[in-house]
Formats: structure tokens, C-alpha cells, sequence
């Protein structure tokens, strides 16, 4: 993913401009005390720094906002990685008796990378993506959202662009962050549906009856199959594709395809030929129950988790707002009432912001400034949030502040609950 | 028996109450006097029986007919007790229904004891005992089952009928074998989805707003997890309570001795060492390789990349057959930079989980091999993943390509794909042990690819003798360092039957 405004090398000038004036710190802290409810939560929880030169930092952790943001002007991380929260804190895990030293909790995590895709790609491979291949992203976070929240019970996802070619989802709700790494395993199980690795042909098998779940990722991803799949990748379109394509089938339907094909070279016949011919088959055997249409939508499209990062409490992942070294892109949170349109090309990159930062200001500010005089404490953060707010992070930063305001409001909700429930007494 | 102080708060329960169901949560500890032979009898035969349930849930579908069959013929060998009434004891002779149920009792506490003492242990019992009580559990009549709740004060919230209607067509859909008039006519049951894990991950049940909507038939899963929860607070507590037992220096080397038992040989302490040479490792590969480890090799050196399962999986092998901390270095390094990995990036990313194998990092553990069962079992290959058991995770076509590639004959890879289907996958590959090395029987049981290694390497060094002799040689070396009190009459006897033991483990 090249792109004109931003060069790697200029990272190390940069960044002690993003993290002086740019970074969200209070939105962050915020977040990470989850309301202060229990005791050490942000103290006790791991940050690793990968500096210059691919150097790790495990085992970082800070005590107030105040170090977090003096720590990370002072180490300039290219990268930032949030861990577990542990049983003491992470900075002085060498000292307490080993074994004792253990993760307790963590947001549930997913981690969706194009890479995993690309047998299923036609578009790009490895790391690069395009608004092509980008449309997988979107069905993906469709599905598992909707999954999350309404099987799971959920209500604090925070989706967010990796910065490079991939999204990441925070589960924060207070029952998610305390899953046991059973649990956790269980949950991205249930999501999963293609399932083997290079030697496996047919990675998606369907069968009577089809979960509720099942049922509706597939109306996800029937809506965007046809323009995506069969016109944009053209799934149907070369041989060596096709052949691709129709290997989970079984003998007599690729046969009577393959004829097909050499007659039809529209893309989108030859798919609803596909289509019938699997109908066809199914309501002439008795068994019933064979999808191969559905399961090759499935293989093509449904989303491919790392399962991995998911299960483990102690796994790292990227944090929000952290720069992608390679493309300068900030890892910014996705709107997803605007999901359909988010483009990852127009997510700022650290060079854009620091640009706009510099530009001269206008003077819409006079006023605060006057109201800062009456409030030294504040000043500091607030010539912050004005600084952000010139620069195109703004709106991303907006929609971390609704995510954080959702929680605080469901936070006062259950507290009043409990207090009423106290009152019945 | 005295394991706890507890003993004294329980003088008052009658033996007949604890024992009034053939099933039991294991919620109160014996209270009987025993002998220490009855004590080491008792425990050797659990162990059998959960060797025996770990065993059948490799080689076949957990409470399919035949893992059924075999486990309740195991049952009846070893007199533990199954789904008889306390009334009518039929058997004459026969060990009775009350000695079954106490056997069954006091065993697993016994074994409580010799496996809380580190997370490994405590992992595999309590899976076994899980599938152990999940048998006997389903192989209950339903009146038993209603009795076993009652008994045991388990109450689960049903779902209204109401509720089930408006749900009615995504119950169906969720659960297997279910109609409108079942759903209807049975009892759903609504729990957090983190009480029925095994449900949600097979996605067996309906999900909604995190509850989890059981079906009567299912409702073994949420005992099974109220088992689980308590048998692990038990074990963390018995783990606390363990040194005052180790204190007895009768129980000490037998209880260690015991949990020392489960996972036969781990291929971690090689006398090899250092005695291959990276370039054996190519035609090695070919010649003595289990097939996972060849497919993981040859996937090495084409793509000059392993992702880290197969990294993990292959560098543990490596280990196992004898490389050296500097020759692992050095094989892994020299691949990788003939890909897109410079020799300063793998130094920065690689070396260090080289090292970390090897027990030099981190928390220095040093790791052993995978076992079949491993490999079998846990983190499945992913998109870009060449790990795993091929007989496993490869599509059986492509296995039958691949099989034929390396000249096996037609017959013989219908014999292993027969194998594959029936997911005998351990039998399946040492099926291709006595194909690629032309013997009629391997004459073991494969359950390690270092263990297909080292038989391979025998029976190419020579006859069968040699390995004879170095069986004879372990086992010399082994013994005498766990049991280095022979001059006591109880620990000499618990030396013989522990003999048997080993020989035990040793056949499986």
C-alpha cells in the first residue's frame, strides 16, 4: 500500500510531535481505568513498545495518565501493544515469586488480517490490500458484530483499522474482559467457519440443520457476493480460478459445469448455473442437506479469525491510535454507521496530521484562551484537544469519545441498578 | 484414610447416603481405614480406566457405539461401577454393588491427590474424569438422571412456553434431531453460554443475549460443567493441603510415582544429542520422518517460511531427535534468509523463540516434543499452516496424492485412507510406518512422532535386538531414580507393582 505523503523514514521526527500534541491521551486512560471500578486496573496492565529497529518493550506499565504520557514522549514507541491486566504490575513482574505473576483479564480480542484470505484473493497477496479486497473486511465486521451483540450479549465493541490490512475488535464489556481462556477459545470457535489449512480443499462443510448463526452470516454474505466475488474478483472468470472454484464439488456437477462453462463465458450465468445445478441436485437426493453453493459463498467470504489471539488473555495486540510503522497510518477506531464506506485510504497518516497541526491556525480560539488563564490545570489538555481537533484524526477521535460515553452511561446504569437493589433491603 | 482436616465435621453421614446413587459429584472425601496395598490397588486401576478413556477418545468418536462398547467393557474388567442399582445385586460372587461404588469413591480421591500438583496434571485428570462422568452420565435412564439432579440439588432455569414458541424454529435449527412437537413437549434450559461451553462451540445450541437455550437432551453438558467447576476448586484445594500427605513417606513415592504415570515417555532427555548433522536432516526426512514431520520439512524448504505452528511443531521434533540449541540456530537461520527474511530481521524476530524452545528464554521451560495427541488435538492448521497430522487435517485426497508421491503401493493407501476414515489417524500412520519400512507389524503403538523416529532409526540401524536392549536399558535407568528406598517392605512392594505399571504404560 504506497502512498505519496508518507515516508518511513520521517517516522522518528514525527511521532514526539504525535504524542506531545496529537495523542488522545484522556480518551485513552479513560478507557483503560474502566470508571476506576476495580482497583488497579490501568496500573496493572501491560504496554509493550517496540522501538527502532524492531526492539520489544514487554512488561511496561504506568501508574497515572501523566507517566503513560511522560513514558511515551520520553520512548518515542514506533509501535504500541496492549496486554493483560495482571495480578501485580507488569513493570515490576521480576520481583514477585514466579508463578504467582499472572494475567487475570483482557477485552476479548479479534484480529482479522487479509493475509488469510489469500487463497481467495485474486486482487492482491500478503500485505497489501485494495478497496477491492477491502469489501471482505466490511462483511466480516458485519457478521461478527451482529453475532457478538445479539448471540453473545455484548454491548462494547470497538472496531478498529489496523493501519495496514486488517481490523481489530475490542470486547470491553465487564463480562468479556473476565472470559476464562476456555471461554474465550469457545467464542471464536462458534465464529468460525472455514476451517484447515493448505491441504484442505473444502474449508467450509455445511449440514442439516443450518444454526440460526450460520443462517445469518450467509444473508451477509449472499448480499455481497454477486458484485463482490463473481464481477469485482471475477471468481469465474480464468481457468485457473475456476478450477479453483469448483474443487469442493463433487464429480458429476463439475462435469456438467465444465461443459457449461465452455459454451458460457458470462461470470455471472456461470454462477447461477452453479447455483441450480446444486439445487437441483439436492431435491433430487434424498439425504438433502448439501449446500455447495452456500459453503463455496462461505469459503470465499466469511470472515477467517485468528484464533489464536483470541484464546490467549496474556496475547498482545495493536492499540488503537498506535502508527503503523510501514504506512504511516493511524490505527484509528471505525465508525460503523458509516462501515459500507469506509475507505482505509482515507485514514490520516501521521505526516497528513502533523501537517495540518502546522498550518497556521485561525483565530476562532482567543475566548478559551482567556477561560484556560482560570484554570491552569486544564490548560495543558485542552490546547491538546484543540490540537487534534484541526487535524483530520478529529473525527476518529469523535467516534472513541461515543464509545467511551456508551460505556460510562451502561456503567451508571448498573450501579444505580445495584444501589436500588440494596434499597429493596 | 485421613486426606484433610475435614474428617470430623462429616462423622454422622452414613456410608449408605454417600453412596446412594451409582454416580456422584465426589462432593464429601472417604473416611474409611485402608491398607496401602488396597490404596495403590485402588489407584492403579483408576488411573487404567482413565488411560483407557483417554485412549478411546483418540481413537473414536466420544460416546459412539464403539467407544461405548469398549469403555463398558472396560468398566466390567475393572469392577468400577455402572448404571446398576444399590437393590439388586444379581452377581453372585462378583465384586458387589456397594465395593463398586466405594472402589469408584475412594480411587478418585486418591488420584485427587496425585494429580493437583501442577496445571499439566490437573488438566488431564480433570478432562478424563470429565469424560468419564459424561459417559456414565448419558449411559443413565432418564428416571436416574432426574434422580442424580435431585440428589445432587441441581436446579436450572427453564425457558417458559411462551418463550419457546416465539424461538420455536431457531431451537430447531440449532440442535440436532429436534421437531416442533419435542420442543414443545420438552424442558429447554437458559445459562450464561460460559456454563456450556462445549454446546457453544460446536454451535449445538441457540445463542441469544448470552444465554445459551438447552435442550432436556444436552442438559449432561451443564452437569458436566458444574462438575468441572468443582473438581477444579477441589484439586487447587487439595494442591493446598498436598504437603501434609507428602509428609508420609509411604503415600510420597507413590503418589508421585502415579502422576508420573500418564503421559508415557515425553521425548524431552535425548542421549543422541548433538549426533545428527544438519545435512542428515534432508534424506532423514524421507527415510524416518512420520509424516506430519516431512510434510512440515518439505513445506520448509519450499517456501524458506513456517508460520509458528509449524515452527513450534517441527523445531520441538528437531529437538526431540537430537539437534542442538546452535544447530536448530543455524538450521532455521539459514532457511529463512533464503526467503524474504534477512539474517538481522531473524535474529530480532526468530532466534529468539529458537531459544525459547530450547528453554533459554522466558520462562525457561523446556518444552517437549508434541505427542500424536498434541498434534492431533490442539491449534489445527490454519490458511498458511502446514502443521498438524496430515492424516488429520489433510483433505483424504490430497493425502491419497501425496501418499502416492512417495511411491506407496495402491493397496496400501487404501488400507491407511480406511483407516483415516474411520479417524484412526495414530493407526493411519503407522500403517505408512509399515508400508515406507516394508515390515508386516511395527510392533508398537505409535503416540509421538519422536517415538515413529526413533523406531524408524532402529529398525534402518538393524534388527529388532538392538531395540530390545535399549528398552532394557531405560527402564533400568528409570526405576531406580524414582524409587530410591527399597529397604522398606511397603515401598519394595509398591516397587514390583510398579513394575507392572511401567510395563503398562509402556504397551499402550
Amino acid at each position: 500500500m504506497a502512498n505519496e505523503d508518507y515516508n518511513p523514514a520521517c517516522l522518528p521526527d514525527l511521532l514526539p510531535l504525535y504524542y506531545r500534541r496529537l495523542f488522545p491521551f484522556p480518551q485513552y486512560y479513560r478507557w483503560l481505568s474502566y470508571g476506576g471500578v476495580s482497583k488497579n486496573y490501568f496500573q496493572n496492565r501491560e504496554f509493550c513498545f517496540t522501538l527502532k529497529d524492531d526492539i520489544y518493550v514487554r512488561y511496561q506499565s504506568f501508574s497515572t495518565q501523566n507517566e503513560l504520557e511522560k513514558e511515551m514522549q520520553k520512548m518515542v514507541p514506533y509501535k504500541i501493544d496492549i496486554g493483560a491486566v495482571y495480578s501485580h504490575r507488569p513493570s515490576q513482574h521480576n520481583t514477585v515469586k514466579s508463578g504467582t505473576f499472572q494475567a487475570l483479564e483482557k477485552e476479548l480480542v479479534f484480529d482479522i488480517d487479509m493475509t488469510d484470505y489469500d487463497d481467495v484473493r485474486r486482487c492482491c497477496s500478503a500485505a497489501d490490500i485494495c478497496s477491492k479486497c477491502w469489501t471482505l473486511m466490511t462483511i466480516a465486521i458485519h457478521i461478527l458484530d451482529r453475532a457478538l451483540r445479539e448471540d453473545f450479549g455484548f454491548h462494547h465493541l470497538l472496531w478498529v483499522y489496523s493501519g495496514r490490512r486488517g481490523v481489530h475488535c475490542w470486547v470491553c464489556d465487564d463480562a468479556a474482559r473476565k472470559l476464562s481462556v476456555a471461554a474465550r477459545s469457545a467464542v471464536a470457535e462458534y465464529l468460525s467457519l472455514v476451517k484447515g489449512g493448505e491441504d484442505t480443499v473444502r474449508k467450509v462443510v455445511l449440514s442439516d440443520p443450518i444454526h440460526p448463526f450460520i443462517k445469518y452470516s450467509l444473508s451477509v454474505v449472499e448480499r455481497y457476493f454477486p458484485q463482490y466475488a463473481i464481477v469485482e474478483q471475477d471468481i469465474l472468470g480464468s481457468k485457473e480460478s475456476v478450477d479453483k472454484v469448483l474443487a469442493p464439488l463433487p464429480e458429476d456437477i463439475k462435469k456438467d459445469l465444465t461443459t457449461f462453462f465452455q459454451k458460457v463465458k458470462n461470470p455471472m450465468e456461470r454462477w447461477e448455473e452453479l447455483c441450480t445445478l446444486v439445487e437441483h441436485k439436492k431435491s433430487s437426493s434424498k439425504k438433502g442437506g448439501q449446500y455447495f453453493d452456500k459453503e463455496i459463498m462461505l469459503q470465499y467470504c466469511y470472515p477467517r479469525l485468528d484464533v489464536n489471539v483470541s484464546k490467549g488473555v496474556n496475547h498482545l495486540l495493536k492499540s488503537p491510535f498506535s502508527v503503523h510503522p510501514k504506512t504511516g497510518r493511524i490505527s484509528v477506531p471505525i465508525d460503523l454507521k458509516e462501515l459500507d464506506t469506509f475507505d482505509p485510504f482515507e485514514v490520516p497518516t501521521i505526516s497528513l496530521i502533523c501537517e495540518e497541526l502546522e498550518k497556521p491556525r485561525t483565530d476562532e480560539v482567543e475566548d478559551e484562551d482567556m477561560k484556560d488563564k482560570e484554570n491552569e490545570q486544564d490548560a495543558g489538555e485542552r490546547r491538546r484537544i484543540r490540537d487534534y481537533k484541526r487535524t483530520s484524526l478529529a473525527k476518529y477521535v469523535k467516534v472513541f469519545d461515543n464509545f467511551l460515553e456508551a460505556m460510562t452511561r451502561s456503567r451508571k446504569g448498573e450501579m444505580l441498578k445495584k444501589s436500588d437493589l440494596q434499597k429493596d433491603f | 484414610m485421613q486426606f484433610s482436616g475435614k474428617r470430623k465435621k462429616l462423622i454422622g453421614s452414613s456410608q449408605n447416603d454417600l453412596y446412594g446413587h451409582c454416580l456422584q459429584f465426589y462432593g464429601q472425601p472417604p473416611l474409611d481405614n485402608i491398607s496401602l496395598a488396597e490404596f495403590e490397588t485402588l489407584a492403579v486401576e483408576r488411573l487404567k480406566l482413565l488411560k483407557t478413556v483417554e485412549n478411546l477418545g483418540v481413537s473414536y468418536v466420544k460416546n459412539s457405539v464403539q467407544y461405548s462398547k469398549k469403555l463398558e467393557a472396560e468398566f466390567t474388567s475393572l469392577n468400577f461401577p455402572l448404571r446398576t442399582e444399590l437393590g439388586d445385586q444379581k452377581v453372585q460372587g462378583g465384586t458387589s454393588e456397594y465395593e463398586k461404588r466405594r472402589k469408584d469413591h475412594i480411587s478418585h480421591f486418591i488420584l485427587r491427590l496425585a494429580y493437583c500438583q501442577t496445571e499439566d496434571l490437573r488438566r488431564w485428570f480433570i478432562q478424563q474424569e470429565m469424560d468419564l462422568f459424561r459417559y456414565r452420565f448419558n449411559d443413565l435412564s432418564s428416571k436416574y438422571k432426574t434422580d442424580f439432579l435431585h440428589k445432587n440439588n441441581l436446579k436450572y432455569e427453564t425457558v417458559s412456553a411462551e418463550e419457546k414458541n416465539i424461538l420455536k424454529d431457531k431451537l430447531i435449527n440449532s440442535s440436532y434431531g429436534l421437531s416442533g412437537i419435542t420442543v414443545e413437549e420438552y424442558d429447554f434450559y437458559k445459562v450464561p453460554f460460559q456454563d456450556a461451553l462445549d454446546l457453544v462451540r460446536t454451535r449445538k445450541v441457540y445463542l441469544l443475549a448470552g444465554n445459551a437455550y438447552i435442550p432436556h437432551s444436552e442438559i449432561v453438558t451443564i452437569v458436566l460443567n458444574d462438575f468441572r467447576t468443582r473438581l477444579s476448586k477441589a484439586l487447587a484445594m487439595t494442591a493446598r493441603s498436598l504437603p501434609a500427605v507428602q509428609s508420609d513417606e509411604r503415600l510420597q513415592p507413590l503418589l508421585s510415582h502415579l502422576s508420573h504415570a500418564y503421559v508415557g515417555q515425553d521425548y524431552s532427555i535425548q542421549k543422541n544429542i548433538g549426533k545428527i548433522s544438519l545435512e542428515q536432516i534432508d534424506s532423514l526426512s524421507g527415510k524416518s520422518f512420520p509424516l506430519c514431520m516431512r510434510h512440515v520439512h518439505k513445506a520448509l524448504r519450499e517456501n524458506h517460511h513456517l508460520r509458528h505452528g509449524g515452527r513450534m511443531q517441527y523445531g520441538l521434533f528437531l529437538k526431540g531427535i537430537g539437534l542442538t540449541l546452535e544447530q536448530a540456530l543455524q538450521f532455521w537461520r539459514s532457511e529463512f534468509v533464503k526467503g524474504k527474511v534477512d539474517a538481522d530481521k531473524f535474529d530480532k524476530a526468530y532466534a529468539y523463540s529458537v531459544r525459547h524452545m530450547f528453554g533459554k528464554e522466558g520462562k525457561r521451560t523446556d518444552y517437549t516434543p508434541y505427542s500424536c495427541m498434541k498434534v492431533i488435538l490442539s491449534n489445527p492448521p490454519s490458511q498458511g499452516d502446514y502443521h498438524g497430522c496430515p492424516f488429520r487435517h489433510s483433505d483424504p485426497e490430497l493425502l491419497k496424492q501425496k501418499l502416492q508421491s512417495y511411491k506407496i503401493s495402491p493397496s496400501g493407501i487404501n488400507q491407511v485412507l480406511e483407516l483415516v476414515k474411520g479417524m484412526h489417524y495414530q493407526l493411519a500412520c503407522q500403517k505408512y510406518f509399515e508400508l515406507t519400512h516394508s515390515v508386516e507389524d511395527a510392533g508398537f503403538s505409535l503416540n509421538h512422532p519422536n517415538q515413529y523416529f526413533t523406531e524408524s532409526q532402529k529398525l534402518l540401524g538393524g534388527g529388532r535386538d538392538i531395540k530390545k536392549e535399549v528398552e532394557m536399558s531405560q527402564k533400568g535407568q528409570e526405576n531406580p531414580s524414582s524409587m530410591s528406598r527399597p529397604s522398606q517392605e511397603s515401598s519394595k512392594q509398591a516397587h514390583e507393582e510398579m513394575g507392572d505399571l511401567d510395563s503398562f504404560f509402556q504397551d499402550e
